[in-house]
């Protein structure tokens, strides 16, 4: 087990707030997973254990996948980002501007003063979890 | 899924965002519940029932040498508090208006807010939910109107959760009247009682409009278990030249899991 996943920086933490790290820190578990399963696939001399390394590097994706699904319902912070870069096109370093210009533009919400990423596209207000707080 | 049309309701982006906001402040406010218990979803406004691992027997058997039982499920309950914009009003927004009405916003967050709380606190039997009161009632302190003696009754609470191997965080929700009564009374050394009870729980004390009197409760988790199908959402009605008919909606169910973890402060 990583360092991290037995590691909390403070004490008197809210549950969900520790429940968020295990998650963080299994999502950089499984990232770092694919890293060396990915380097190994590419050094093995041997093909069929080439193709197992490569079956379980793809697995891990999955779990990547799955954790950063679950921080995205557990984290708005995370919810409202991911929601502006994923299966965006075009430029990513431009998708934040491009979508805040759909949203409004200068004449737009932004200029209103409020809020315009408030409602999570379906409708949600996004509240979730307040406990702790 | 799309049901709950907004993209139907004459109403601009600028104005949606307004409406949003506003709803959003004043639920993040008034939600009690929330900053105590475990928050299960959003899953979905397909998700009807949760799973509580109980059967009920049937008494017929529907072949001889062969009985039944019923799996027994809690329902989610749909919330829903209707309310009510101009029309100009909208269009003001869209042109830039900073101070627009939306008291029946305001209106429809509180009476949601109302409903969620007074489900999780006091129960909803209609919707087969029992609150923490009812199910933390051997458990219960009494409260008086004497204020300055509050500290002594959040202490043996505190002292009644240690007991019962109940560990914190702690948190005390506060019902109108014990914030008010807290907030608005002094130790006989000037000191703010309030200020008192926080430094005896270290951790979250907050108002709550749903509850009544006041409930000190363990944060530690896996003790109360909030199940939101879909989460607090705004859908469109209807719509005429005047008005458009707007509401807030949720599904939701609570179950009290370990009523040990909880010290409902009644008043006398």
């Amino acid at each position: 087990m990583a360092e991290s996943s037995t590691t909390l920086h403070e004490s008197n933490l809210p549950p969900d707030t520790i429940d968020r790290h295990r998650a963080i820190v299994s999502l950089m578990e499984e990232l770092e997973a694919v890293d060396w399963y990915d380097q190994r696939v590419h050094a093995a001399t041997n093909d069929e254990l080439r193709a197992v390394l490569a079956h379980n590097r793809d697995e891990e994706k999955e779990h990547a996948a799955m954790m950063l699904e679950w921080l995205r319902r557990n984290d708005a912070g995370f919810a409202e980002h991911l929601a502006t870069y994923l299966y965006s096109e075009g430029p990513i370093t431009e998708v934040e501007e491009n979508t805040k210009r759909a949203a409004g533009g200068e004449g737009g919400a932004a200029a209103a003063g409020v809020n315009a990423a408030v409602s999570q596209g379906d409708g949600s207000l996004g509240i979730g979890s307040l406990k702790g707080k | 899924m799309d049901d709950l049309h907004r993209k139907l309701a004459p109403i601009s982006k600028e104005a949606w965002a307004a409406i949003d906001e506003e709803a959003k402040k004043h639920l993040s406010v008034s939600l009690g519940g929330r900053r105590i218990a475990d928050f299960n979803g959003p899953l979905g406004w397909t998700f009807s029932a949760v799973e509580i691992g109980q059967v009920q027997g049937v008494e017929a058997p529907p072949e001889p040498g062969v009985s039944a039982a019923l799996r027994r499920v809690q329902p989610l309950v749909e919330l829903r508090a209707p309310f009510e914009l101009s029309r100009r009003e909208l269009e003001a927004i869209a042109r830039g208006s900073k101070n627009p009405d939306l008291d029946a916003v305001r209106a429809a967050a509180l009476a949601i807010a109302l409903a969620e709380d007074r489900a999780i606190f006091h129960g909803y039997p209609a919707a087969f939910i029992t609150g923490i009161f009812e199910a933390s009632n051997e458990y219960a302190l009494p409260l008086t109107r004497d204020y300055q003696k509050y500290p002594l009754v959040v202490s043996e609470g505190l002292a009644r959760l240690h007991a019962n191997g109940v560990g914190g965080p702690y948190a005390l929700a506060l019902g109108p009247d014990c914030y008010k009564g807290l907030t608005g009374t002094a130790t006989s050394g000037g000191y703010p009682v309030i200020e008192h009870v926080q430094r005896l729980i270290n951790g979250p004390v907050f108002w709550a409009p749903g509850v009544r009197g006041a409930l000190l409760a363990s944060l530690r988790g896996g003790d109360f278990e909030l199940t939101v199908g879909r989460d607090l959402s705004i859908g469109y009605e209807e719509h005429s030249s005047a008005a458009v008919r707007l509401y807030l909606q949720e599904s939701m169910t609570f179950r009290v899991l370990s009523p040990e973890a909880a010290v409902p402060l009644v008043y006398r």
